[in-house]
């Protein structure tokens, strides 16, 4: 890089863009610490005034939200749908992907076109929901699991990584005798570890997140998932509600610090790991514009 | 199997048993793909035949296919309905103006970020604008309804503190849309910018430098050299973002709205749920979607006509 002297304009500028960039970084946080400082603060504290350190720090609504028993089930719920969705969903995108990447499999062509136009048409909401009903998953985790377990576009990117393998490393297992199935499992995959990685926390945060399904499939209100049930706390006399519940109407009788809590309660495993895996997300968006 | 097999052995001319066939060596491949098969007729395919109730009087009791034809009966009934024009117009405007405000915000993001001389705050701006991207709409529309309340939110806090009036911002008409539009800008701004932070490293930094030793400003650096370099991507972005115009987004209206704001919030999706899942009408509500959807497709196969049109006679 060529040294340069600094212009007084480029001072200025510098200036300017330090200012924007910390304003930006301060409404993006903004809501969250609001929120979170909120969830610390004392019932008692009349809310009229602005401040991020509360005036009167409690744990009593952590407390209050974490014994609840709706609460519970619903990161239970949230849990269950997340592992089991994630596992099916790896284990079938895997299977699915190495026929695939094989330029010899029989009809590739037409299979491969078969799993890529569900990328670009779908039945929509109503026929998927009538489908599952009739089928008869509703109000069960079947129904959060298995209509999203295998994405195409996933199918897609981990087939293209399998191609990527040279088929060298498979030939000393094939003179063995090793059939496609061992091969998957004991050679392609350790060496894919990237790649499922990738695919791994893809579909976790993606169940995690995952709200609309368990709202229309679920009936039984102890069967939410965590997401419903907090949408049912904090956003109850804005919009029209499921069936009231006493426990909950007992734990809003201070309603503002509560329902900071309960979204705070939602938020915070999201907000923990993300910086974290964030590099993976970002890697999907490269490959989909790259695509695009 | 059989079948299949004997056409595979007379178009190659050869002899073979079952044993011999392709499927049979191929048997464990197949056996791996058998499960996708299944899923896809399942869960894809037939819910895509399942369309075809918008054209049918659908009773759950009969089925799809034992429910009586209607033709094009529900799709009468929708033109017909103001109601459904004024969900129309909803549907546009607030895409339209999301468009407006959320394309270039990343690029000014990416822009001024870049801009940014070391790597260490440059990534950590970076990985906090990427947050809201990780937040789903449900817990968004709990904090916004707590940031905008009336009454004990900050920002009306503020409000009343300069000596205004408090807005209700959810269950105002007139701010509701602008609630929709700026929480979209705030949700998608540092995700959008990553395509174009891609484009910005790859341009060359000899150009820069060249531009540098000549004098040029930082400002001048921007739009002579920058804004250029980055503008085939910015086009094609532009082109594929067209199609958002009649695609709303399900999860923001549905955890912010309510009925004070229905008559300039509601869009088609949600409608849609509305129509099928609460009131049940599934033909009708199906034929609203499959409007939606081939209007839809339709506008991505023009922009992809376009950017193919675009790129083969090269406008840059």
């Amino acid at each position: 890089m060529v040294r340069m002297k600094k212009h007084a304009g480029d001072w200025a500028f510098d200036i300017f863009n330090f200012l924007l960039m910390t304003f930006l970084c301060f409404i993006t946080v903004y809501p969250f610490l609001y929120l979170l400082s909120l969830s610390f603060t004392s019932g008692d504290v009349p809310l009229t005034q602005n401040y991020i350190i509360p005036p009167k720090v409690t744990l009593d609504n952590y407390a209050k939200v974490l014994t609840n028993s709706d609460i519970g089930n619903g990161f239970i719920m949230t849990i269950a749908r997340t592992l089991l969705g994630t596992a099916i969903s790896l284990v079938c995108t895997v299977c699915t992907a190495y026929p695939l990447s094989k330029k010899y499999f029989v009809h590739r062509n037409l299979f491969t076109s078969f799993v890529v136009i569900t990328m670009f048409v779908s039945g929509g909401t109503i026929p998927s929901y009538l489908l599952v009903k009739s089928i008869g998953l509703m109000d069960t985790i079947w129904a959060l699991v298995l209509p999203g377990a295998i994405s195409a576009y996933n199918v897609v990117i981990c087939r293209n990584f399998f191609m990527g393998i040279p088929d060298s490393l498979e030939e000393s297992a094939r003179i063995d005798g090793a059939n496609d199935i061992i091969i998957l499992f004991r050679i392609i995959l350790p060496v894919s570890l990237p790649i499922i990685a990738t695919l791994t926390l893809w579909v976790a945060v993606a169940n995690w997140n995952a709200w609309f399904d368990s709202l229309i499939y679920i009936t039984t209100s102890r069967k939410q998932v965590l997401q419903v049930v907090m949408r049912r706390i904090v956003l109850e006399g804005t919009q029209e509600m499921m069936n009231p519940d006493p426990e909950l109407e007992a734990m809003l009788v201070n309603p503002e610090t509560i329902k900071a809590t309960t979204v705070m309660v939602t938020t915070l495993p999201i907000l923990c790991v993300y910086p974290f895996i964030q590099k993976y997300f970002v890697k999907g968006v490269m490959v989909g514009s790259l695509k695009g | 199997m059989r079948v299949k097999t004997s056409t595979v052995s007379l178009s190659t001319g050869r002899k073979r048993g079952l044993s011999q066939s392709i499927y049979w060596k191929q048997r464990y491949l197949l056996l791996l793909f058998l499960p996708a098969i299944a899923y896809f007729i399942i869960f894809h395919y037939i819910p895509l035949y399942g369309v075809i109730i918008a054209f049918k009087d659908y009773k759950f009791n009969e089925g799809i296919l034992g429910s009586p034809w209607v033709g094009l009966e529900h799709f009468r009934m929708l033109f017909g309905m103001e109601s459904f024009w004024q969900v129309f117009r909803n549907t546009i405007i607030i895409g339209f103006w999301k468009l407006v405000f959320g394309f270039p915000a990343p690029i000014l993001f990416a822009l001024f970020l870049n801009e940014v001389q070391h790597s260490t705050p440059k990534k950590i701006v970076q990985t906090i604008s990427y947050l809201p991207h990780f937040v789903s709409w449900v817990i968004m529309g709990g904090i916004l309804t707590q940031l905008l309340s009336p009454s004990t939110g900050p920002i009306n806090i503020a409000l009343k503190a300069m000596g205004f009036e408090p807005i209700y911002f959810l269950a105002d008409p007139k701010w509701f849309r602008g609630v929709l539009v700026a929480s979209h800008v705030w949700k998608s701004i540092g995700w959008g910018s990553i395509v174009y932070f891609a484009a910005l490293s790859s341009v060359d930094q000899e150009i820069y430098e060249a531009a540098m030793i000549d004098g040029a400003g930082r400002f001048q650096r921007m739009f002579r050299i920058t804004i250029p370099e980055i503008t085939p991507v910015i086009t094609i972005m532009l082109i594929l973002a067209a199609g958002s115009l009649i695609k709303d987004d399900f999860d923001q209206v549905f955890n912010l709205y309510n009925s004070n704001v229905l008559s300039v919030g509601d869009v088609l999706s949600t409608y849609t749920y509305r129509a099928g899942l609460v009131d049940m009408e599934y033909s009708f509500a199906t034929a609203v979607e499959l409007f939606k959807n081939v209007i839809s497709v339709t506008l991505v196969l023009l922009t992809n006509f376009a950017s193919k049109r675009i790129n083969d006679y090269g406008i840059w």
